[in-house]
């Protein structure tokens, strides 16, 4: 099981802040968690093509190779515009 | 504490006291403080909701501290970054950093906030007279960050 996180409009469009998803076997890194959540289809596919899409794995930016394990922290958010 | 992630206004004058007290190396302190303007990209702004990941958004900016410490010579820095409702004149954010002299606190201050801006976790939500919106991310920004670079 891994956690999952959605923030700012990324969050609102989706309707979700986050849920728990049992890691598909085979899915090993941030590409491939991403790919199993636009397969739900709907506003969730669009996942797949939000420009400039950023993630964080365990509190730390990651990029789609970043590997993924069980129990692990996965966020999932828009460029950030703090300052 | 070097770094606050909070919802409530910080007093500029007691943090930059703070920053060097008792300490008689320091020769300089660099400052910044962000703002809250009524206006962006063409549209008159009334509120804004800033929204953060708890937890990274500490990590992150512990991050760019220890990130500048590494490169300049400084002593103390300071960061607070202010979260939730806030209206135009209102302050955002401080950046604070003391070191010998003044080159290596103006570099290290201005490392900071731009790192911030790029790699911080926090998202601002807009309120305009057309609606409230997510601010995009600026591409200046990140050219600003990158040219930190090593």
């Amino acid at each position: 099981m891994i956690k999952i996180l959605y923030f700012a409009s990324l969050r609102e469009k989706l309707g979700t802040s986050g849920e728990s998803l049992e890691l598909p076997a085979g899915v090993n890194d941030v590409g491939g968690v991403l790919a199993t959540l636009a397969a739900r289809g709907g506003e969730w596919a669009s996942l797949a093509s939000v420009k400039n899409l950023k993630s964080a794995v365990n509190q730390d930016m990651a990029r789609h190779d970043t590997p993924v394990k069980h129990g692990d922290e996965v966020a999932f958010f828009p460029p950030v515009t703090g300052g | 504490m070097s770094v606050s992630v909070q919802e409530a206004d910080f007093d500029v004058g007691a943090e930059i006291e703070a920053l060097t007290a008792g300490d008689a190396r320091a020769g300089a302190v660099a400052s910044f403080v962000g703002l809250v303007r009524d206006v962006n990209e063409g549209s008159g702004i009334s509120e804004m909701t800033l929204e953060h990941y708890p937890g990274m958004t500490e990590k992150a900016l512990q991050e760019i501290v220890s990130e500048a410490k590494s490169r300049w010579d400084i002593y103390a820095v300071r960061v607070i970054h202010r979260v939730g409702r806030l209206l135009p004149t209102d302050r955002i954010v401080f950046v604070a950093v003391s070191s010998a002299h003044r080159g290596e606190a103006f570099a290290a201050c201005e490392f900071i906030m731009d790192y911030l801006k790029t790699r911080a976790p926090f998202w601002k939500r807009e309120v305009t007279p057309e609606g409230a919106r997510w601010v995009d991310a600026r591409e200046t920004d990140d050219h600003s960050a990158e040219r930190w670079k090593k």
